[in-house]
């Protein structure tokens, strides 16, 4: 789409032939992928593809053990999930986004309280916190009831939004999200969709991992299939039909010999 | 016609699918609710079994016993919020106790050096916990459980050891003895009744917890450690630094009872403490704490030493038999527990 554009600046993120081991195993080896701003980058594979690997190595949970990982042309090893944070790297976990007995306003700023006050008077700003979350969450088209209901009894589809209207508040360059439609029923995973197409009209970067070729389809501009710890294809939109994801995807020539195998025995 | 703004869709504050909300269903949504309700029954089944219960003494003594139990279950309180217990509180007191009585005896020191020195073994101690947590992963039950009896066999045999009996030496005659006792274990005549400084302690303790917990940074964090680490960790939050914290406020309240422990008896029994870090739970769930993290206060941990110190005195004022107290405890758990986990059923149920 915009890449002619955007072919000259570096990508926002960039992973060049990396691997990481755990002991003896190949957790991941080899995958390459960008992030570019105003993309998204679908990751998609099967369960132990080495989604989660990918995804902890950009949100700096894990280091990688080779290859080269590039954040705007410079390359890094990140130290901790904050280091990733400063460096514009936003991840939104499926299932540990936010803490469900706190209410939306402390969820949505934790970590990056805003203060007043000085010295032993140094306090949260909580008029500033709570109208700010109210704001921010409008402005994704996010319209909640009550910015101090605890987080918990939002719907899960509402909890990833928040987490992805926090990202985009903080100011995050690449928003990076593991599976945000896995547990949600359709109409849901279509809203949370929007909200990720809003973060990229705003202007980030997106990493969508998914083993939901026909999400990551909708939304997507590259797509890197990984199996089994390697990378088994990277297409750009206009290079791959739906069809040829999902086949991708399922497994190819995998899936063909499944269908033999469950065929049942003609009797003609 | 443009300056008459139609009052029904100006935008207002109050979003419309809400329902008025009002101050008594807010008051109802505090965590501390049940246990104020349980501090009133105490309170009015005492005044009507006991006569001498309402008198302006009793209730002096009644505050005495509930703020020498407030003093840690406010940290403990907090610590029990951010997810962790801390079984060696009760002894940590007794040791803190005895490492200010030794060290000023033996190095016949000014008594400030001893209660400085405490101070700083007792924070040692809070790291230590909270370093071997954080390190090890493994459960604070069992680490603490750990600290507990380790310091339990210390505090018998450094002091059997040292000053070869059970108890410390009398230090009321050293130099800076009177002035640590007006700071530890002093009392102040209010209206004629005798109230020990310990109250002021509890009192400004419990108003600095509060203010940690709701208006401070570090408080936004202790709820996210207990009601989520790893959600925390993913935005930032430091965790292991949060929960070193909170055992080091264990410690720090562990010395100021420890301190008022050895400057009101003046020799500290080397056995005691034993069994008093369940009461500092105890007196945290009742006020509303969560045992699984995440949801509490600190204003709900000082009812519940209310309730402690009521029941315990109220007991004696009612002229019954004191091995009572127990079952009455167990009783006034149990019912607490169940109040608060019904009162937060219909609160979320309501919203």
């Amino acid at each position: 789409m915009t890449t002619a554009t955007k072919t000259g600046s570096a990508p926002l993120v960039e992973l060049d032939d990396v691997s990481k081991y755990y002991g003896n195993i190949r957790a991941l080896e080899g995958v390459s992928l960008e992030v570019r701003s105003g993309e998204i980058t679908c990751v998609l594979g099967d369960n132990g593809a080495g989604k989660s690997t990918l995804i902890k190595i950009v949100a700096g949970l894990h280091r990688h053990d080779a290859g080269t990982f590039r954040i705007e042309g410079e390359e890094v090893t990140l130290a901790n999930p904050r280091d990733a944070l400063d460096r514009g790297i936003a991840t939104v976990y499926q299932d540990l986004a936010v803490v469900p007995l706190m209410p939306v306003w402390r969820n949505f700023f934790l970590g990056s309280e805003p203060t007043k006050g000085s010295g032993p008077f140094k306090r949260l700003d909580v008029d500033l916190m709570r109208t700010t979350t109210r704001d921010a969450l409008l402005r994704m088209g996010i319209d909640l009831r009550d910015v101090d209901q605890p987080i918990g009894t939002l719907s899960g589809g509402e909890r990833q939004c928040v987490a992805i209207a926090r990202a985009v508040h903080f100011g995050a360059k690449v928003l990076v999200l593991d599976e945000p439609t896995a547990a949600l029923g359709v109409k849901q995973s279509g809203v949370v969709l929007k909200y990720v197409a809003a973060a990229r009209d705003e202007g980030l970067g997106v990493v969508l991992i998914t083993h939901n070729p026909h999400h990551a389809y909708l939304v997507g501009d590259r797509f890197v299939l990984l199996k089994r710890g390697v990378m088994a294809g990277s297409h750009t939109k206009s290079s791959v039909t739906l069809d040829e994801l999902t086949r991708q995807m399922a497994g190819g020539t995998e899936l063909e010999d499944l269908r033999h195998e469950l065929e049942r025995p003609s009797s003609t | 016609m443009s300056s008459t703004a139609p009052p029904s869709d100006g935008i207002d504050h109050v979003d419309e699918r809400l329902l008025r909300t009002t101050p008594l269903k807010k008051l109802l949504a505090r965590p501390e609710l049940g246990s104020v309700v349980g501090a009133l029954a105490v309170f009015v089944f005492f005044s009507i079994a006991a006569d001498s219960f309402l008198r302006p003494a009793s209730l002096g003594t009644v505050l005495y016993a509930a703020s020498t139990i407030g003093i840690m279950a406010v940290p403990v309180a907090l610590l029990m919020i951010g997810g962790e217990f801390d079984l060696s509180a009760g002894v940590l007191v007794t040791s803190s106790a005895l490492v200010s009585s030794m060290f000023s005896y033996q190095m016949t020191a000014n008594v400030w050096v001893g209660v400085g020195v405490s101070l700083l073994v007792t924070l040692a101690i809070g790291v230590f916990n909270g370093f071997m947590l954080t390190r090890t992963k493994l459960p604070s039950f069992i680490i603490t459980l750990g600290t507990f009896l380790m310091l339990t066999g210390l505090n018998l045999g450094l002091t059997k050891l040292i000053s070869g009996t059970v108890s410390t030496k009398t230090i009321a005659d050293m130099e800076g003895f009177p002035s640590a006792r007006k700071l530890f274990a002093s009392q102040i005549t209010v209206g004629g009744v005798e109230l020990k400084v310990t109250i002021l302690w509890w009192l400004g303790l419990v108003a600095l917890a509060t203010w940690i917990l709701l208006r401070t940074r570090f408080g936004n964090w202790i709820f996210a450690v207990g009601g989520g680490a790893d959600a925390a960790r993913a935005v930032g939050v430091p965790v292991y630094r949060t929960k070193i914290g909170l055992y080091m406020g264990v410690a720090f309240c562990a010395w100021i009872s420890g301190q008022h422990l050895l400057f009101s008896f003046d020799v500290v029994q080397s056995g005691e403490g034993v069994g008093n870090e369940l009461i500092y739970i105890i007196a945290a769930v009742i006020g509303g704490c969560l045992i699984t993290g995440g949801y509490g206060s600190a204003i709900g941990s000082a009812v519940g030493a209310l309730i402690f110190g009521m029941t315990s005195k109220g007991i004696v004022y009612a002229e019954w038999n004191p091995d009572w107290f127990k079952f009455f405890l167990g009783a006034m758990l149990l019912l607490a527990t169940l109040l608060n986990a019904w009162i937060r059923k219909r609160v979320e149920a309501t919203k």
